[in-house]
């Protein structure tokens, strides 16, 4: 039953607020060339291609159709999954049972996004139930904003506690040649940032970005012929559990990103994540949202997140690394934004994350977050799954 | 392949304006029915995919509007935007890769609620083609226009394929729009695009349509009548219209021929017993006819001509009544397949194919079928 | 081709895109108790007893069908809020969202699930969470969400 599947090439595009100098389709060839060069491979030894972008950022329909020529699957097998914010872990997902499912061997997972093209508040409003929501519904800034007071009220955490999430990333992020913000910032710096949503500050939200990712997934016998490194996938689950905002449970962890990694412990046998786990890239598209998620991940109590982060656990040195890449504070291309999430992790295995390598890194978690609190996760290693 | 099995079917009645009912009430009659048609609950299905796209549902997220109603509370869950066809699929390799035992495939659409123009504008181009105002339907007519050409396909042809599944849809409970007319009917209906008339062309749509995979091993512990999946197959071809012959459907020669290897089918006009196929506009039919290998190339019209294609022919193509009698944009391929599967399960009541044993299902994505999806099913 | 430097280009569109949202059965008579009456109803899912609002035909957590309408106080508990300043498009109206304003999530006497709505209040030092808070409506009602105007805060003490 089933295959096993590596991650064997990553590709992804040179990040920015506005990447005029090229379109959209053009975007996405840059990031499955790349992604075809890490792995070594060419278009025609592509037996598939899953894509995943949120229509509404580039107003584009039926982008998998549009895209052909820039992702590689002309007269080829195309999927387009698309799950929000999560679309990017969504299309890595699609990716890994294309290939488990046994009917390809070498599979394209792309997510693009060229936020640059809309106004991506706008866009998201349109994610709500148009009568009840909409009215007063101010994007994903806002959204996170209430999540974010409710549990500061919850757990007696302050600005400042959430503020070290951005300074911990944005510093990682000095160390990654591709991420779009590359510039230290201080506590200080966040705090005195301009309020966009109480209690989110500009220097808390991650950017708006233009960029694309590819990840080449491939069966353990392609796997063999391509690399001597691959990062193997050993776990995927997702959760998504309401369609109104008011219906999601706030009492306890992120009940939906908890239950997805509770899954994947189960299934790997993980008894102490903390301990077991080296690395985690994980999806925090604001600083307050990168304290919620990791009590999420089950490694510290309900509300001991701030904790974890001001003794220097999450830290690149520290026990459990968390964005060494820089995460979405410093990078989000909102459809790629998962799909890095998974390729760094997939670098870091094998070895292959350059000046933000975590040395030694054997298993990696890799989360994705999107509206309503969908949540993916991915766990890669370099061992051969069972 | 390991074998699966579509253990349940769901579909709504297809009409013009469901004022009554949001997606979530949709998503939630096909499931609940899909459910009661496998015999099983809720808590047997392990995973979802719903199919739902964006610009049809004036929505963001559009799948986040059905969470509720499609039963994934706790459950793996994802989303394919694109043909229902497509959604399916994505259900069979989660399930091909041993992780699941039960999936729960949800498609809805309504296409009353948003302007077909609008939306299938945004399939082209935004810098060269939009503004000419192309949609699905003058881009059709394009495709229409080149395929009639080149091959010698007659007004008259295309009219019998409305004819046809018109008639079909009298005997489908389902169907949106069922009725028995003529040819010079058809052909004496007003030009929307030329060549392409009202008779010619599909109508726009509300509904749902849910479906249930299941493992070899469920499959035979749940259903009575499980109905097999033999091969399926999807491709895509390119994106501007100027750079494919439109009258040559290659992605759907692809598709077909990766399912019929699949299937172990080397002729299937003799091997298929009944089609269900996505037949947005009277044209197509014929097309995809030949691109499915049912005749030669450009015989499409002598396939119709030679009444095979009808119920109590050799191969009766959408006994259902087809994409013509009810079009809800993402639903209809899976559509395609529950209809199959009712076939194939000998519950077609009055559009019933006698002995049907094998069954070919076909789902198309993007402008002018840019993109195929073909199943080949097996009681 | 000469090597002179092309401009970067990019070419501007305002898509229209129209949609005519069905209410269905269940948001339908909320809107109308909210015109006529005045009250807010919710839903209360057979199985679980857990209060929606706004209603809606399935429970996500039973999934099953709910058909009891529940009335629901006009007054709740303010669980959540933010205040938002920045400017961005209002995908409804086209226009720039007037900024800054407030809105909450709050906890209906009576309902389980949260309600989304305004709050008359937008100064940050005024709000808190817990506090108590309650609808007031427009005198022109035309059955909408924005027949209530806001939530303002109240005297009440918290019971909770
Ligand atoms: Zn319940």
């Amino acid at each position: 039953m089933g295959q096993r599947v590596a991650i064997v090439g990553t590709g992804q595009t040179d990040h920015k607020s506005s990447r005029k100098d090229v379109n959209g389709v053009e975007l996405i060839q840059e990031a499955t060339a790349r992604a075809l060069e890490d792995a070594g491979l060419r278009r025609q030894d592509i037996d598939a291609v899953v894509i995943g972008n949120m229509d509404h950022f580039e107003g584009i329909n039926y982008v998998d159709m549009w895209s052909i020529d820039g992702n590689g699957g002309l007269h080829k097998p195309v999927m387009k999954v698309t799950t929000g914010g999560t679309t990017g872990t969504t299309v890595a997902i699609a990716g890994y049972y294309h290939v488990a499912s046994g009917l390809f061997d070498t599979v394209l997972a792309i997510g693009w996004e060229k936020n640059s093209e809309s106004d991506t508040t706008a866009a998201i409003i349109t994610c709500a139930d148009p009568f009840w929501e909409r009215p007063t519904f101010g994007g994903a800034v806002a959204g996170l904003a209430g999540a974010a007071c409710e549990y500061m009220h919850r757990y007696g955490i302050t600005e400042r506690d959430a503020a070290l999430i951005a300074v911990r990333d944005r510093k990682n992020a000095l160390k990654n040649p591709y991420a779009h913000l590359r510039k230290e910032i201080t506590v200080e710096d966040v705090l005195n940032s301009p309020m966009l949503a109480y209690p989110i500050k500009l220097l808390d939200m991650c950017p708006r970005s233009d960029g694309a990712c590819a990840i080449v997934f491939a069966s353990e016998d392609k796997t063999k012929c391509i690399t001597d490194k691959p990062a193997w996938v050993h776990q995927v689950s997702s959760r998504h559990n309401f369609t109104f905002f008011t219906d999601v449970e706030r009492a306890g962890r992120m009940p939906t990103l908890y239950e997805a990694c509770m899954d994947i412990y189960k299934n790997e046998g993980i008894k102490n994540p903390l301990h077991e786990l080296d690395v985690v890239e994980m999806y925090v598209p604001s600083s307050f949202a990168g304290l919620v998620w990791i009590d999420a991940l089950g490694v510290c109590d309900e509300g001991g997140a701030a904790r974890l982060v001001s003794d220097g656990v999450t830290e690149m040195d520290g026990e459990l690394p968390i964005n060494p890449s820089g995460g979405v504070i410093s990078t989000n291309c909102i459809g790629a934004t998962g799909l890095i999430r998974v390729a760094e992790a997939a670098m870091q295995i094998s070895g292959k994350a350059g000046e933000h390598q975590i040395d030694g890194a054997e298993l990696a978690l890799a989360t994705g977050f999107g509206g309503c609190q969908w949540s993916d996760v991915l766990l890669i290693g370099s061992s051969k799954p069972n | 392949m390991e074998r699966v099995a579509i253990i349940g079917v769901g579909q709504t009645k297809y009409e013009r304006n469901k004022k009554g009912e949001t997606f979530a009430d949709l998503v939630f009659e096909v499931v609940t029915k899909a459910l009661d048609d496998a015999g099983i609950a809720i808590e047997d299905i392990d995973n979802v995919v719903t199919v739902s796209n964006d610009f049809w549902d004036g929505r963001t997220i559009s799948s986040m509007a059905v969470t509720d109603a499609c039963g994934s509370y706790g459950k793996s869950v994802s989303t394919v935007e694109g043909d229902g066809t497509f959604g399916a699929l994505y259900g069979l390799m989660r399930l091909l890769s041993g992780s699941f035992r039960s999936t729960l495939v949800v498609s809805h659409c309504k296409g009353s609620e948003g302007s077909n123009h609008f939306i299938t504008n945004a399939i082209f181009n935004p810098i060269y083609e939009r503004i000419i105002g192309l949609d699905s339907i003058s881009s059709s007519a394009l495709q229409a226009r080149r395929y009639t050409e080149k091959y010698g396909i007659t007004e008259e042809q295309c009219a019998l394929v409305s004819v046809k599944n018109h008639k079909n849809a009298l005997n489908n409970p389902f169907a949106q729009i069922a009725m028995d007319i003529s040819a010079e009917d058809v052909m004496n209906s007003r030009m929307l695009s030329e060549p392409i008339k009202l008779f010619d062309s599909s109508p726009i749509s509300d509904g749902a349509c849910a479906i249930i995979l299941a493992d070899e091993r469920m499959a035979k512990r749940v259903a009575t009548s499980p109905v097999w999946v033999k091969g399926i197959g999807h491709s895509a071809d390119a994106y501007n219209l100027g750079d494919r012959d439109l009258a040559e459907p290659a992605a759907l020669i692809r598709a077909a021929q990766k399912a019929y290897n699949m299937a172990g089918i080397k002729e299937p006009y003799k091997e298929i017993d009944v089609a269900e196929i996505y037949d947005a506009f009277t044209y197509q039919e014929l097309l995809w006819s030949e691109g499915l290998g049912f005749c030669e190339r450009g015989k499409g019209g002598k396939l119709i001509e030679s009444g095979e294609t009808t119920m109590g022919g050799k191969l009766p193509i959408n006994p259902s009544g087809g994409v013509l009698s009810a079009h809800p944009v993402l639903v209809a391929g899976l559509a395609r397949i529950a209809e199959i599967t009712i076939q194939l399960r000998e519950e077609g009541n009055g559009r019933q194919v006698d002995g049907a044993k094998t069954g070919l299902a076909h789902g198309i994505n993007g402008a002018c079928g840019q993109a195929h999806c073909v199943w080949v099913l097996e009681n | 081709m000469s090597k002179q430097k092309y401009p970067l280009l990019t070419i501007s569109s305002e898509i229209e895109q129209p949609y005519n949202y069905s209410l269905g059965r269940y948001g339908g008579r909320l809107l109308k108790e909210l015109k006529h009456n005045k009250k807010i109803v919710g839903i209360k899912c057979p199985k679980c007893g857990h209060v929606y609002v706004p209603p809606r035909q399935v429970c996500g957590k039973c999934f099953v069908k709910m058909d009891e309408f529940a009335e629901i106080s006009n007054k709740g508990n303010l669980e959540s809020f933010t205040v938002v300043y920045f400017s961005f498009l209002d995908p409804e109206t086209g226009q720039k969202r007037p900024v800054p304003y407030g809105y909450g999530r709050i906890k209906l006497d009576g309902a389980d699930s949260g309600f989304l709505h305004f709050l008359e209040e937008s100064d940050l030092k005024k709000l808190k969470i817990g506090m108590r808070v309650e609808a007031v409506f427009d005198e022109n009602r035309t059955g909408n969400f924005k027949d209530i105007k806001y939530f303002k805060i109240t005297k009440e003490r918290n019971p909770s």
